[in-house]
């Protein structure tokens, strides 16, 4: 349409005059690129031909890839938590077996496979290059390589492979924190880069395994080796030797992770300790836990299930996934942001008759003192005492003057709410809720009620053990903030801790607040004052318990008659020596009715580690 | 004098046989033979390709079969019809591959294919046969050459579908897409400036390409062409063994089935993109001229066809067709060779694939639908 208005007419000769011109160019150009095509072909067929003759005959050359030993991972006091140990497993190279669905049939009436070991093989057996050896069973017994031994001259191409394949020296102790490495999968398989696993066996599934793997893994070498037309290795001719991975120096420390595990028993629960000047996890407790090895024996389906399906989740990191409300052990940050708003001061009471009311409504809010003593606290209650004794009035009362945006915006500052960017995948995030939160997620308008039950830590908060344990490392340093971290070395590269923005608050209140966590554990009617007996040191610390169900109006928690995996969870968090603080840590037992459970744990934790320090 | 020439095919038709089967079933005989010819030499190699895999070469002559049904069909729709559809086919193509790249089912980390059901499609293989035909439709409605709006509409039209097939991502399909429509507008004879501003902006568009668009593993192929060495257990591993399957066969070839490089698998993708080396090792550069000829006259054909079809449309279109062949041959039998760089492209009618052997037939039959127009259908 656009071109009639230009008054020209349609011109069909000069058209097809233009056309035919330009179909003459275009055989031009596709006699030239056909010639051109030609001639590569000659290149290569007739002037090369020698070069490629010899090398294509050379191809009884084969390219075999040789795996790099993996990092092994140390704890901080170089005692060994990762080894790689000889292994035995059974492979086959699919062009030196003259039948192979006969093969594999055979080698089925001989030894135990299992249907994952198949289809694993059979995925594996598509991506590869020729005359690499695949791998079919792993964790080869003694007997088994006997039996294929005799049996070697009815399996053509089947072999017995001896490589190094991870071992846990330490069995369950680190799983949580170590992860474990496993068979590559056959999903794993179809997204692995092709070249990096040439050869491989295994691959870090989860915890610092998975996290570090490429540096854990090292880098594939590979040799050429002459064979003859059976494919028997003649002599090796060229060869680039792997690269083994850098090994990996944590944070941790063995010892204390012993004395952590032990102290806990048979509870379920975590405990995370922290180096506050550092970030650096001491100690990482899940329990129940697992062990690793299992998992790079090839671990049965049957068993697997197991594992994952018991009530327990030992599977489940507790430290790192594991979300619980916080409770009490909320209360100093609230106190702090109640400082710094300049809404309290250290003498700023309030009356506590065992409850709270809004201004205007008939629920009562209770504080956990009215069922065992009938009444509140004291009558008036000042910071210190409510964070020593635990006083849920008092943080009623205050939580209703910050409102929930105003907690939301300091507690935030602390790390609640978000992940900790601690080295192990899969961390959860936590809640610390707002109205917005609320609004986005849930739908509906926020409730001044539910304010209150987030300034005791009830309600939608959630924590994890890390985030509680790096919350208690924030008020142990007046408010440096670091992101918590198990690797320390990368071979002999140190990793240095990241640090955050900190929690910015006057000197005073942070000495407020650190007056009064000490009244917990050594004032007279301290929550936690049953730890202090024959502490040598000053410990700070703050308790809190945990409801896993909810108690309707007008009812009371009664621990003897609910179920067991109803009862309360046990908080703890703490950090010492208060003056100078070398650890800060949270402890969880679930389910353990109340705080005082978790106090022995977190005291033999701490004792061992500041007895440590002086002996070193 | 040119129009006078025209005319005369006209004349012939009277005075024909009545019971040439091809002329009833408007066939073109020389494109019928080549393409023939083509079929049964791509099923011998593919037959040694294979492993002499036979269940797999009956599964290939059913596509075969099914291509050829489909071409005779093709051929003898009016070309007026693909006139009429082409807009809406070329729309509906656009929105599947709209659809694709929202819920595209992915291989490889690629995402090509639209699941529906147990249906799986590739909707590129519709832009491929759609899109050099409705730009031939809409160049042959204006007056040529085309004025810059309508040069401009034109590129819109052309590279929306090239950057969703390149964005999913199939370099190959999107250069094939890409370059057989530039061929056409090329054809309708676009001016010679805007030839080389093309080429100019091509070259500089290429470097956002390598920065943002291209993934690692085409990158990778890129610069594996300039040293396969580098790359030994990955990507230069392919080019190394099918230049040395190539070389290996000298003039002669190894002979059929003889092939160490293919029958020992060293060759990979023997029976799809690579299956040109499988050829080039069994049957030495003998077999690889024959089959370059094969090639060329069928393009030539092709090209023939267009000179002398009667409306501009189908000018334009058997020539797009024609040209687009050219660029599976050029680009297959280069990246093969080492020339350029690995782009997922098969062999025409040569490599294993359902799919790519319907879709070629179905434009062959096209090109023959063109050619018998001025018979048919001449006005």
């Amino acid at each position: 349409m656009l071109i009639r208005k230009d008054n020209q007419l349609k011109d069909t000769q000069r058209e097809v005059f233009v056309f035919e011109r330009r179909v003459f160019i275009l055989i031009a150009l596709v006699s030239i690129s056909l010639f051109s095509i030609a001639v590569r072909y000659f290149n290569l067929q007739i002037t090369e031909y020698e070069l490629y003759r010899t090398a294509s005959d050379r191809n009884r050359v084969h390219l075999q890839p040789i795996v790099a030993n993996r990092g092994l991972i140390y704890d901080r006091n170089g005692v060994l938590l990762a080894d790689n140990k000889p292994f035995y497993s059974l492979v086959i190279v699919p062009e030196l077996s003259v039948d192979l669905a006969g093969t594999l049939r055979r080698v089925k009436d001989l030894i135990e496979l299992s249907d994952t070991d198949e289809s694993a093989f059979l995925q594996r057996l598509k991506r590869r290059v020729p005359y690499e050896a695949v791998p079919l069973r792993l964790r080869l017994s003694e007997s088994e390589i006997a039996i294929l031994a005799v049996h070697q001259h009815e399996l053509p191409g089947v072999q017995v492979d001896a490589r190094l394949a991870r071992y846990y020296p330490k069995g369950s102790l680190f799983s949580h924190s170590l992860g474990y490495v496993g068979r590559i999968s056959e999903e794993e398989t179809r997204k692995l880069d092709q070249v990096s696993y040439r050869g491989a066996f295994f691959i870090g599934k989860v915890g610092i395994e998975n996290q570090y793997e490429s540096v854990l893994r090292g880098q594939v070498g590979y040799q050429n080796t002459e064979t003859d037309a059976h494919g028997r290795v003649l002599r090796s001719l060229e060869r680039v030797d792997p690269k083994a991975g850098k090994n990996l120096t944590l944070h941790l420390d063995s010892s204390l992770q012993e004395v952590a595990e032990k102290a806990m028993g048979n509870q379920r629960g975590a405990l995370v300790a922290i180096d506050p000047l550092s970030g650096g996890i001491l100690a990482l407790v899940s329990l129940p836990t697992y062990d690793g090895n299992r998992f790079v024996e090839g671990i049965s389906q049957k068993e697997f299930s197991k594992i994952r399906e018991s009530k327990d989740g030992p599977l489940f990191n507790r430290a790192v996934q594991g979300q619980y409300p916080p409770g009490s052990t909320i209360k100093p940050a609230i106190g702090l942001a109640g400082l710094e708003a300049g809404l309290i001061n250290a003498d700023t009471e309030v009356a506590d008759p065992g409850w709270y009311k809004l201004p205007g409504e008939d629920r009562l809010y209770r504080d956990w003192t009215l069922r065992i003593r009938g009444t509140g606290h004291a009558p008036r209650v000042n910071l210190e005492m409510a964070i020593a004794e635990s006083c849920d009035v008092y943080f009623y009362d205050l939580a209703r003057r910050l409102t929930i945006d105003g907690i939301n915006n300091f507690v935030g500052q602390f790390g609640l709410g978000s992940r900790t960017g601690i080295d192990i995948p899969g961390e959860a995030n936590g809640i610390l809720p707002s109205a917005k939160w609320k609004l986005n997620t849930l739908g509906g308008p926020w409730f001044p009620g539910e304010t209150l039950i987030v300034g005791i830590g009830q309600g939608y908060t959630l924590a994890s053990p890390i985030q509680l344990a790096n919350f208690a490392a924030i008020i142990a340093t007046r408010g440096r903030r670091f992101v918590p971290n198990l690797v320390h070395f990368i071979g002999d590269e140190r990793v240095f801790p990241k640090e955050l923005t900190s929690v910015a608050a006057e000197d005073e209140s942070w000495d407020l607040i650190h007056n009064a966590m000490l009244q917990v554990v050594h004032g007279e009617r301290g929550s936690a004052r049953t730890m202090s007996s024959n502490l040598k040191y000053m410990v700070a610390g703050k308790t809190g318990t945990a409801q896993v169900i909810g108690v309707a109006q007008g009812e009371f928690y009664d621990e003897d008659a609910v179920a067991d995996r109803h009862r309360n969870h046990g908080l703890f968090i703490a950090f010492a020596p208060a003056e100078a603080p070398t650890i800060a840590l949270a402890v969880i037992i679930e389910n353990g009715g109340s705080s005082q459970v978790a106090l022995p744990v977190a005291k033999a934790v701490i004792d061992s580690w500041l007895d440590e320090e002086n002996k070193g | 004098m040119q129009d006078v020439q025209r005319q005369l095919p006209l004349e012939r038709k009277s005075t024909s046989s009545r019971f040439d089967v091809t002329k009833i079933l408007n066939i073109d005989l020389p494109i019928m033979l080549i393409v023939l010819m083509l079929t049964v030499y791509g099923s011998v190699v593919l037959y040694s390709a294979s492993g002499k895999d036979l269940d797999l070469l009956f599964r290939q002559f059913k596509f075969y079969l099914l291509g050829y049904v489909v071409m005779v069909f093709s051929a003898n729709i009016p070309i007026n019809w693909y006139a009429r559809w082409s807009p809406l086919l070329y729309s509906v193509g656009v929105l599947l591959l709209f659809a694709v790249f929202f819920f595209g089912d992915g291989a490889k980390g690629a995402q090509r294919w639209l699941k529906i059901g147990d249906f799986r499609f590739q909707p590129s293989e519709l832009i491929k046969l759609v899109l050099p035909m409705f730009v031939g439709l809409y160049l042959s409605k204006q007056i040529l050459p085309p004025r810059l709006p309508n040069l401009v509409l034109c590129l819109l039209v052309i590279l929306v579908p090239t950057i969703l097939i390149l964005l999913q991502p199939d370099l190959g399909t999107s250069i094939l897409v890409f370059s057989s429509s530039a061929f056409v507008l090329f054809m309708a004879g676009i001016g010679w400036w805007y030839v080389s501003g093309a080429f100019v902006s091509l070259a500089l568009g290429s470097i956002p390409l390598w920065l943002y668009v291209l993934k690692d593993y085409q990158k990778q192929r890129i610069l594996t062409l300039l040293d396969p060495e580098s790359d030994k257990l990955g990507a230069g591993w392919n080019i190394i063994q099918s230049k040395t399957a190539i070389g290996s066969g000298g003039w002669s070839g190894k002979g059929w089935l003889a092939g160490t490089q293919s029958q020992l698998d060293f060759l990979p993708e023997s029976q799809t993109d690579f299956i040109i080396a499988v050829l080039a090792e069994e049957f030495g550069l003998r077999g690889v001229l024959i089959l370059l000829i094969l090639y060329l006259f069928l393009i030539l054909r092709g090209l023939w066809i267009a000179f002398h079809a009667e409306s501009s449309f189908g000018r334009l279109l058997a020539g797009g067709i024609a040209m687009t062949f050219f660029i599976y041959v050029f680009v297959n039998m280069g990246m093969v060779a080492g020339l350029l760089p690995v782009v997922g492209v098969p062999l025409p009618l040569f490599s294993l694939g359902g799919t790519s052997v319907v879709t070629l037939l179905f434009s062959i039959g096209i090109l023959m639908a063109v050619g018998g127009d001025k018979r048919v259908f001449g006005k």
